[in-house]
């Protein structure tokens, strides 16, 4: 049993409301925080963690803090990003739902840290329902005095209000977050200047994800040493996964870090294995947009090692054997899944996702989906293989923001571990109809030249 | 000395250059000039906050800059990047970039409806210039291109989104050149569209500028469309006393004989405008004698217009004899003297069937 900070006690009876919440140890660390520490001791104890962003880029949060530009007379914002759209990813949501005043929590201490005075929640428009819950908890924290004026009468104020965003999944994308808050069509911007020197209203603002907000009210409370303890190397702590596809209980949950990909997949504890007794194909380990790995390469490094559940470990080997822990949205494949069509539907999203503004992105994200819609539905040609190749290549990198390289990855490692099940629709265009191609190249993965 | 600008030293393409701090990688390789200068679809030195959008302008920066001289990990956009002293950036020397910006290019084609030979904006194109340097001439591309209707915006404009690229010059331009907004873009990713709201017509006095920095054709002049092509006619630099005075009134004339065709303002060498225009003058005043001339335009004799073009041109003095060293020209002969075939003496219509080279030769005998 691994050690759980976040959901701890998510099984409690009205967790969800401030009274229950309060009587089970919550708001401790808001306490700690503003009667004994000062902002930058916050920020220490947050670095000393080793706390790593929880969205996807797993950049150390602490450092993160600590490049906020503290200009005179300027204030500061800290904005939450709960525009939560990655496919394959709803840990967020789960914890919002289900422990709102754990991300209060952490969002007043992070505030204390940042010197945000006014704190944002941005949050995707189709969770209508967890805007009511988060706004009924702000409401009840707001009663009993934990935001507002000389919070504690320790002299700082807080307030934090919720933004709902209108759907977009680039609006995730910290810059086009900002803008989005802003008022403005969510376009990405261009960096520098970062958000931590210019972020919304051209005030110094920290874009953190929910669970990253979340998981500073465990390291106040147990300390950042003691935090950075849990886990493996620079994989400190516990991560929410979300886990999903043909596995026998998809769901929430809650691990260390240290226990393997393997185990993770197969134990009655967490996935419990591959649903209907069918064989393992393959898998995404964190969300749509990293690279999908095939069984052999997920269970076991390209060293040879066993491949555990921790940034280090997943991205092992690089993209051409590895993959990413992204957002920790694990999407499982059995053996009756088909690659081509997985690829495409990817592809179709971050077509519709695209935000226009840039060329490589606006124009190869709805090329890639064109090309494999056909070769999904039997129409396709060998050279369109390395044509989708070509295409991926060429946008990422190329882009404005990480959507570009989003879309590009799962194209080419689609390509780079599955060559074989395109060319067999290729050559196969009416049997792709009606069947699938099975376990593909379950042993040993194509070599290929990669990007 | 406390007054002088600081200096940066920057290396581009090998070549070294001091720039004041704060300047552009773009704006830096185009004080060297030349093909160093990365080409810019979407960047616009006089509006604010454009550029980084088109991606074709991407350079490699080798070294950052000498305190810190590490690579960066991408390609950057050099529009939107500016300079660090010390800094080594390879544009036209990195294969990266080559390989990108063919890309990029070839991104940018693959929804233009390519329709050149109809277009007014053909032989002033940025986007024909860039495809001529890095575009292939076949496409990979296999699917429907997409189209938008025509729209009218206003009496003057016409917007064809079809041939658009977003590189939201127009938009910039309405935003700081005019009091209100009234168009941006509608949708997002390759549906996205440059529109009004329900086809409002654009009426500020200087909304007409967005012709000018459109890099294709996609907003035309109504007084023009269809009227002439660029290239026939020969530009030439004139003046009036404009009565807005936020107008500068130098405009190029594009004439034919003594007909004005139109009005645009004048650009310079990277074909960006130098002063903007208001409507009254790019669309009121089509006639001669409402404008003092001052001479003709200089083109860059690359461009196509330059082919109408009358000052410096350099007519080859030789004539073919003199190049031939004296020889004569065979082509320039009678065909009939040196051919067997079709000779005058033959009727063809007396062969039966279709006439061989027999037929000639018998008649020879």
């Amino acid at each position: 049993m691994g050690r759980k900070l976040l959901l701890e006690k998510d099984g409690i009876e009205g967790i969800r409301f401030y009274d229950v919440y309060r009587r089970e140890g919550g708001y401790r660390s808001v306490e700690k925080v503003l009667k004994s520490m000062t902002p930058d001791q916050v920020t220490d104890e947050v670095k000393k963690s080793g706390l790593r962003g929880r969205g996807g880029a797993g950049f150390p949060t602490g450092m993160k803090w600590s490049f906020i530009a503290k200009p005179e007379g300027v204030p500061r914002h800290l904005v939450c990003n709960a525009d939560e759209s990655e496919p394959g990813t709803f840990k967020d949501r789960y914890l919002m739902e289900f422990i709102p005043h754990l991300l209060i929590e952490g969002l007043i201490v992070s505030s204390y840290a940042l010197g945000s005075n006014v704190t944002y929640i941005y949050i995707r428009g189709e969770y209508a329902w967890i805007i009511d819950i988060l706004e009924q908890a702000i409401t009840e924290a707001k009663n009993n005095g934990w935001l507002g004026k000389n919070i504690l009468g320790s002299g700082f104020d807080c307030e934090i209000y919720v933004h709902r965003g209108a759907g977009a999944y680039i609006c995730g994308e910290e810059t086009a977050l900002i803008e989005s808050l802003e008022g403005k069509r969510g376009n990405p911007r261009i960096k520098p200047p970062f958000p931590a020197v210019k972020g919304a209203w051209d005030r110094p603002t920290v874009v953190n994800n929910v669970e990253t907000l979340a998981a500073v009210v465990p390291i106040i409370n147990i300390s950042g040493e003691e935090y950075a303890k849990i886990g493996v190397g620079k994989s400190t702590g516990t991560k929410l996964i979300s886990a999903c596809g043909n596995i026998n209980k998809s769901g929430v949950y809650e691990i260390d870090m240290t226990i393997s990909v393997e185990e993770f997949i197969f134990s009655e504890e967490y996935c419990g294995g591959i649903a209907n007794g069918k064989r393992l194909k393959a898998c995404i380990p964190g969300g749509s947009s990293v690279p999908i790995l095939p069984a052999n390469l997920l269970l076991k490094t390209a060293k040879g090692d066993t491949r555990l559940m921790n940034y280090e470990s997943l991205s092992d080997g690089g993209f051409a054997k590895g993959s990413m822990m992204g957002s920790g949205g694990f999407i499982v494949l059995d053996e009756d899944q088909c690659v081509v069509k997985n690829t495409y539907t990817f592809a179709r999203f971050y077509r519709h996702e695209s935000c226009g503004q840039c060329s490589p992105c606006r124009e190869g994200t709805g090329w890639m989906e064109k090309i494999l819609k056909n070769i999904d539905t039997g129409k396709g040609k060998m050279s369109d293989i390395d044509l989708l190749w070509d295409i991926q290549r060429k946008i990422e990198g190329n882009t404005i923001c990480p959507l570009g390289d989003a879309a590009a990855w799962p194209v080419a490692a689609a390509i780079r571990h599955f060559r074989d099940e395109f060319e067999w629709h290729v050559k196969n265009p009416v049997e792709c109809l009606n069947r699938n191609y099975g376990l593909a190249n379950y042993a040993e993965p194509l070599q290929l030249a990669t990007a | 000395m406390a007054d002088a600008p600081k200096l940066f030293k920057v290396t581009i393409d090998n070549i070294t250059i001091e720039v004041e701090a704060g300047t552009s990688i773009l704006q830096a390789a185009r004080k060297i000039g030349g093909d160093v200068a990365p080409p810019a679809m979407c960047y616009y030195t006089r509006l604010k906050g454009s550029g980084g959008k088109c991606r074709t302008c991407l350079v490699e920066v080798a070294a950052g800059s000498t305190a810190d001289p590490r690579p960066m990990p991408k390609l950057v956009a050099s529009c939107r990047t500016n300079v660090m002293d010390g800094m080594i950036v390879k544009n036209i020397t990195s294969e990266k970039v080559i390989d990108a910006r063919n890309g990029v290019v070839e991104f940018l084609l693959i929804n233009h409806p390519l329709d050149c030979p109809i277009c007014d904006q053909a032989g002033e194109c940025d986007l024909q210039n860039l495809s001529y340097e890095h575009g292939k001439e076949g496409t990979r591309y296999e699917f429907p291109r997409r189209t938008f209707e025509k729209h009218d915006l206003g009496p003057y404009i016409q917007l064809h989104m079809t041939r658009c690229i977003m590189c939201f010059r127009c938009v910039y331009t309405a935003d700081q050149l005019t009091e209100k907004r009234v168009h941006g873009i509608l949708d997002r990713g390759d549906h996205a569209e440059i529109a009004t709201y329900i086809q409002k017509s654009l009426d500020h006095d200087f909304i007409g500028n967005v012709i000018d920095v459109c890099p294709v054709g996609a907003l035309t002049d109504k007084t023009f469309r269809f009227k002439n092509r660029v290239w026939f006619l020969k530009p030439l630099d004139a003046h009036r006393q404009c009565s807005n005075p936020k107008c500068s009134g130098k405009v190029t004339l594009w004439n034919r004989g003594e007909e004005v065709f139109r009005v645009t303002a004048r650009k310079d060498q990277w074909g960006e405008v130098e002063d903007w225009i208001c409507n009254e003058c790019r669309f009121e005043k089509k006639k001669t004698s409402d404008w003092t001339i001052e001479g003709p335009t200089m083109i860059n004799r690359h461009s196509v217009i330059a082919q109408g073009h009358y000052v410096g041109v350099q007519k080859p003095q030789e004539v073919l004899y003199d190049v031939l060293d004296g020889r004569k020209p065979r082509l320039f002969m009678d065909i009939h003297s040196v051919s067997q075939v079709n000779e005058p003496g033959r009727d063809l219509s007396k062969i039966e069937g279709p006439a061989h080279s027999t037929d000639f030769i018998e008649n020879n005998k």
